[in-house]
């Protein structure tokens, strides 16, 4: 019996390998897209904890040099001597065979937190990794390394890319550096009775540990778009599985009567079928795995050069992807499926041994069902705002952009209703009356496909709308920070006085950039001294001041804070913040800061002196109208290294270029995501070209050709895909302004400022109709090139 | 004796980055010959003070003190101190090429509580050493140095201890086995051994509960070598005891795979004149076992030597006296009744 039941279970798929393969691809392309994203944002955070893991850099605290590169080894040792637990980390570059190869030179014996990689060299881990002196590599530069260096290298997947790794004396020979140290680690515990470090080591800072790499938090909006990418195609992927699934088992309601008349128990029939459907699932999702990490390989370059160019973020380019990927790949393909399935299912369960079968009765029943589905949709609105206005924390933003989405999904079939309603009212010619009536009676067949249509048409708005706003906001940000020509990094407060010297007339305006970490209501953040001039007056503008916001800051009666601290700390211009003990001053004006991760405190260069008096500027920036003339004059007079300058139109060009790498990952993924809708609408297309024959050939008999019948098919799609962009338009917005002004606030604590791109919309609308035109091309084809037999043998039983 | 630390120091040196290794794979990487170190002969002829500084030609070499102090309410306490040099390679080299390691364990013993802590460091950059004249013996901001090693002062700090004391010899040193080559096993390995053991010490301990001022005996360790001992050797048991008399006995037994034991050790009177007793002369046997850091140590023991008519008991001051280093071993001061009263030292390792 159970064979039995199988074989008329599986020859459904055969009769039907249209809805099959919907369903595969459907599934296949919803987790291709899924995974692929995983894969990337995977890839990119295990390089980061490679890099941090390794070096420490997250956990432990950081002794650093207060200007300059440099800690001269022997303040390690005084350093040790006077009790302090630190380990000293030399770090510099290779050029390994055109390889950029970050060498970095640990003491394994006072490195804190353990020695990382020389574990694994052999029974005698530390003797092999002194004597020997081996080099631990990453993989994709080993190879490279080991052709450039006399040393042994040791290629290990688990450091960071582009790192390689050994003893501090075999780095500071090969980075000739001998005697010189980067920066020190210190111990989570230090020994009781140490002389503080400011009297022992003035010349150097504590930099806390969450504060060196915060890498993770930085790039964190780059894949938080990705990721929000990835569930929406999802969604979008799972629809087209639901709408498969459906109709395959309502078409099958005959076939369950006959089973269970036959005396397979419905547990058991059940039972077989959620096997059939898991089997399905496996090889679809097999299949979108494969496709995934194919996806995530095509897109990676692009990832990577985003995050190195604009973080700073080393990735690996080659994926590496655990076994855990793979799985989770077939896991989310088997859980879309059962949440997908789940209504078939308990419809099966409730279907009385004896229902009839009707395959039109599913798509009617969908259009009994839209009052309720709109209610619900309704509901889902109501419960988006509440999250919005009433919940905190990034869930509670992510609950509500998904409750904002399905709200819209289950409501559209009723706008799309009351829309064709309205059209078929007010037609006067019947052809058009009854074109309407047909669309409208369509609807139920294809509100899937269009519920996917209008979620990956939504979040195309969405993200790109988001991304657009983004960039628009950080060339602006750019613009106001970059106000100088030529940035200039000295060494020191003697090289400072040097340079100042020497661009005395040559340069139009000078100003230096003083800093000072701290902490201010109650967040580590840090203060900015500023000489106020044309170059902040003329370019920086404020979120929220209150008055001459720059005469106050000259004057030193005011402060200026970022947006990140404004947000945190709830202090807006009125309320006053406390600099320093006794030192209370009124806020002025709030800036963005975008990408910082700490909060920020812009006070007058005077008030600055007062109040930080050792601290003296060792970076400045100079106003010029030709920046590449006074570059090389002061690279020519041996004042600064070519590497001490950086060119403002250069850094900005940069920044762009990376902008455009990050347009190009989104593009690619909006593509993919309309292929996935448009893939949809085709799929119900043809899947309800072969059951309306009945309905057309009477409007054939009545004199409309085959051909106007296919035109009418096309137009359909048109207009369909038309009411869903209109809808779209809302919903996109709606979600572009969650995404920045909900989802951002609380993942980055900054809010960016939305710009509409109506060119973009209308871009993307044409492409939208396209898609549906392209998908309705086919079936509209077909119906053209009916034989007149067919819509004939509809009247056969008739008479 | 302390010959058998040889091969406890081996195996922490190649487990400090590699935790799970047993120690007795440790052996693999190193094997047991001299591997172009130096190896001790017999009828060494010491030259002082050069041989209080370190002789970087042999494998490994520490110095090793421990204390029995009492506080003003006459409560026992104890203190260790001690530096170790353990060479990857024979010799010196500049800077970070330097072939030396240096590591180094503190700890003070209350009759409550047990305070431990450790350091390493690599030779030839200045952050550990040993020069001879004047004395200095250091790690980080520990330090034992003074003009000559018979005045000396004394410092280390952990998480949650401290102390600073000075340290005065009154008596000469004392070597043990033949004039100071201390034969090891029948195969013959050695180390070059003398002791210091006429410390009288005074200083501050800083204790969670806060200071406290105190005053006892030392006894100073000097050993170095270059040979691990054989694979049939478990562990060790060692004793440095003062008698109210005067007279001072180190003694240890090597615990063999078989159940046997081999013993060894130094009969010291007042005016520093020694006596050896070979295998067998002395003999210790466990009398009572405390369950501490999840094993079993014997933490009161009988001790005789015939020859002597010593038959002690020696007890634990803390039984919990244990050494969460590296490589973690039990070791903590002791009181001596029985034929003849006194305190002392009690190191106890290979209890797993």
């Amino acid at each position: 019996m159970t064979a039995a039941a199988i074989q008329a279970l599986w020859s459904h798929w055969r009769r039907n390998p249209l809805q099959l393969f919907t369903l595969v691809a459907g599934l296949a392309l919803a987790t291709a897209l899924w995974s692929g994203v995983q894969a990337l944002n995977a890839q990119a955070r295990s390089s980061y904890d490679a890099a941090a893991a390794l070096l420490g850099e997250g956990r432990f605290d950081q002794l650093v040099p207060r200007s300059g590169e440099t800690i001269a080894q022997d303040r390690f040792v005084s350093l040790r001597r006077a009790g302090w637990l630190v380990g000293p980390v030399v770090e510099g570059t290779l050029d390994a065979e055109g390889e950029r190869v970050r060498l970095v030179g640990i003491d394994p014996l006072t490195a804190p937190g353990g020695a990382g990689p020389i574990t694994q060299a052999g029974d005698a881990p530390l003797q092999s990794f002194l004597l020997d002196r081996l080099i631990f590599a990453h993989p994709d530069i080993a190879e490279a390394l080991a052709r450039t260096v006399t040393l042994r290298v040791v290629a290990d997947p688990g450091l960071a890319p582009g790192t390689a790794i050994t003893d501090i004396g075999v780095a500071q020979s090969l980075l000739d550096r001998a005697g010189e140290i980067s920066r020190l680690m210190l111990a989570d515990t230090q020994p009781r009775g140490r002389p503080p470090l400011d009297r022992i080591a003035p010349d150097l800072v504590l930099r806390p540990s969450q504060q060196s790499s915060d890498i993770g938090q930085l790039t964190g909006s780059f894949h938080l778009n990705l990721t929000a990418f990835g569930l929406l195609s999802f969604a979008v992927g799972i629809f087209i599985v639901h709408g498969a699934i459906g109709l395959a088992f309502e078409q099958r309601r005959g076939m369950v009567r006959t089973l269970r008349s036959l005396g397979l128990p419905l547990r058991h029939l059940i039972g077989l079928m959620a096997v059939e459907l898991t089997v399905i699932a496996l090889i679809a999702g097999g299949i979108g795995v494969v496709l995934g990490y194919l996806l995530a390989a095509a897109l990676l370059p692009d990832v990577v050069a985003t995050l190195e160019g604009l973080y700073g973020a080393q990735v690996s380019g080659a994926l590496n992807l655990q076994p855990s990927w793979w799985l989770s790949g077939l896991a989310i393909a088997l859980a879309g499926t059962g949440l997908a399935a789940s209504g078939a299912f308990w419809r099966i369960a409730r279907m009385p041994a004896l229902a009839t079968s009707d395959a039109r009765a599913w798509s009617m029943a969908a259009g009994r069902r839209h009052g309720l589905q709109a209610m619900a949709g309704a509901l889902l609105f109501v419960m988006a705002g509440g999250l919005v206005w009433l919940g905190s924390g990034l869930l509670a933003g992510f609950a509500g952009v998904a409750c904002l989405l399905f709200g819209a999904a289950l409501v559209f079939p009723l706008i799309l209703d009351r829309a064709l309603t309205v059209a078929e009212r007010r037609t006067r010619a019947v052809r058009w009356e009854w074109f309407w009536a047909d669309t409208r009676q369509q609807v139920p067949g294809l509100s899937l496909a269009l519920m996917a249509l209008l979620l990956a048409m939504a979040a195309n708005i969405g993200v790109s709308t988001m991304v657009s706003s983004f960039r628009l906001t950080f060339t602006g940000f750019l613009d106001q920070r970059l106000t100088s020509g030529l940035y200039v990094a000295t060494d020191d407060v003697a090289q400072a006085a040097t340079l100042l010297a020497f661009v005395e007339g040559r340069a139009d305006d000078v100003l230096p950039l003083l800093s000072a970490d701290t902490r201010l209501a109650g967040q580590k953040a840090e203060i900015l001294g500023v000489r106020v001039g044309p170059a902040y007056r003329d370019n920086w503008s404020f979120i929220a001041q209150d008055g001459a916001v720059w005469d106050r800051v000259a004057t030193g009666d005011a402060v200026i804070i970022n947006e990140q601290m404004a947000r945190r700390a709830d202090l807006w211009p009125g309320d006053t913040l406390p600099l320093a003990p006794g030192r209370d001053l009124p806020i002025a004006g709030v800036v963005s800061d975008y990408g910082n991760p700490i909060g920020q405190a812009v006070i007058g260069e005077e008030l600055f002196g007062a109040l930080f008096p050792e601290t003296r500027a060792t970076r400045f920036g100079l106003r010029t109208q030709a920046p590449d003339a006074l570059r090389e004059a002061l690279i020519d007079a041996g004042i600064v290294q070519a590497g001490q300058i950086t060119d403002q139109a250069a850094l900005k060009a940069f920044s762009m270029g990376v902008f455009e790498r990050t347009f190009t990952v989104t593009a690619a993924l909006n593509v993919l995501t309309l292929a996935v809708a448009g893939f949809a609408i085709l799929m119900s297309l043809l899947t309800l070209a072969g059951m309306r024959i009945p309905q057309l050939a009477p409007a054939w008999a009545l004199g409309l050709t085959r051909r106007e019948l296919g035109r009418l098919e096309l137009l359909r799609a048109v207009i369909l895909a038309a009411l869903t962009l209109v809808v779209a338009v809302p919903l996109g917005l709606a979600l572009a302004w969650m995404l920045l002004a909900v989802i951002n606030v609380e993942a980055f604590g900054w809010r960016l400022p939305m710009f509409l791109f109506p060119t973009d919309y209308a871009v993307l609308g044409a492409l939208a109709l396209s898609a549906a035109m392209a998908a309705a091309a086919w079936p509209a084809l077909r119906l053209a090139r009916t034989p007149p037999s067919h819509l004939l043998k509809v009247f056969a039983h008739e008479g | 004796m302390r010959g058998d630390r040889l091969a406890w120091l081996l195996a922490l040196l190649l487990v400090l980055a590699c935790p799970v290794q047993a120690p007795a794979q440790g052996f693999a990487g190193m094997g047991t010959e001299a591997q172009g170190f130096a190896v001790p002969q017999p009828d060494p002829e010491f030259v002082f003070p050069d041989d209080h500084g370190p002789h970087p030609d042999y494998r490994i070499e520490w110095w090793y003190l421990t204390a029995n102090l009492t506080g003003p309410d006459g409560t026992a306490y104890g203190l260790q101190w001690t530096l170790f040099r353990s060479a990857l390679a024979p010799g010196e080299g500049p800077g970070w090429d330097s072939p030396q390691i240096w590591f180094a364990h503190a700890a003070i013993t209350t009759p409550q509580a047990h305070h431990s802590a450790e350091r390493f460091a690599r030779g030839g950059i200045g952050q550990a050493g040993v020069t001879a004249a004047p004395f200095a013996a250091w790690i980080d901001d520990w330090r034992m140095a003074g003009e000559t090693l018979e005045d000396v002062t004394l410092t280390a700090t952990g998480d949650d201890f401290a102390y600073d004391m000075r340290l005065q010899a009154e008596g000469p040193l004392v070597f043990h086995g033949d004039g100071g080559y201390s034969v090891k096993s029948a195969a013959g390995q050695a180390s070059y051994y003398y002791s210091q053991p006429f410390f009288r010490i005074s200083g501050q301990l800083t204790l969670p509960g806060g200071e406290v001022p105190v005053t006892g005996t030392a006894w100073l360790d000097r050993e170095w070598s270059s040979q691990p001992l054989a694979d049939n050797q478990t562990g060790w048991d060692w004793f440095s005891l003062t008698f109210e008399g005067g007279d001072k006995l180190m003694g240890f037994q090597l615990r063999q795979t078989d159940g046997t034991t081999f013993s060894s050790g130094t009969w010291i009177g007042p005016d520093g004149a020694t006596r050896a007793l070979g295998d067998g002369e002395l003999s210790a046997s466990p009398l009572e076992m405390t369950r501490v850091a999840g094993r079993d140590v014997p933490t009161r023991w009988r001790l005789q030597v015939p020859d002597r008519d010593v038959d002690v008991e020696v007890g634990a001051i803390n039984p919990d006296a244990w050494m969460h280093t590296s490589v973690p071993y039990w070791e903590g001061p002791v009181v001596v009744s029985g034929s003849h009263a006194g305190r002392g030292y009690l190191e106890m390792t290979g209890y797993e």
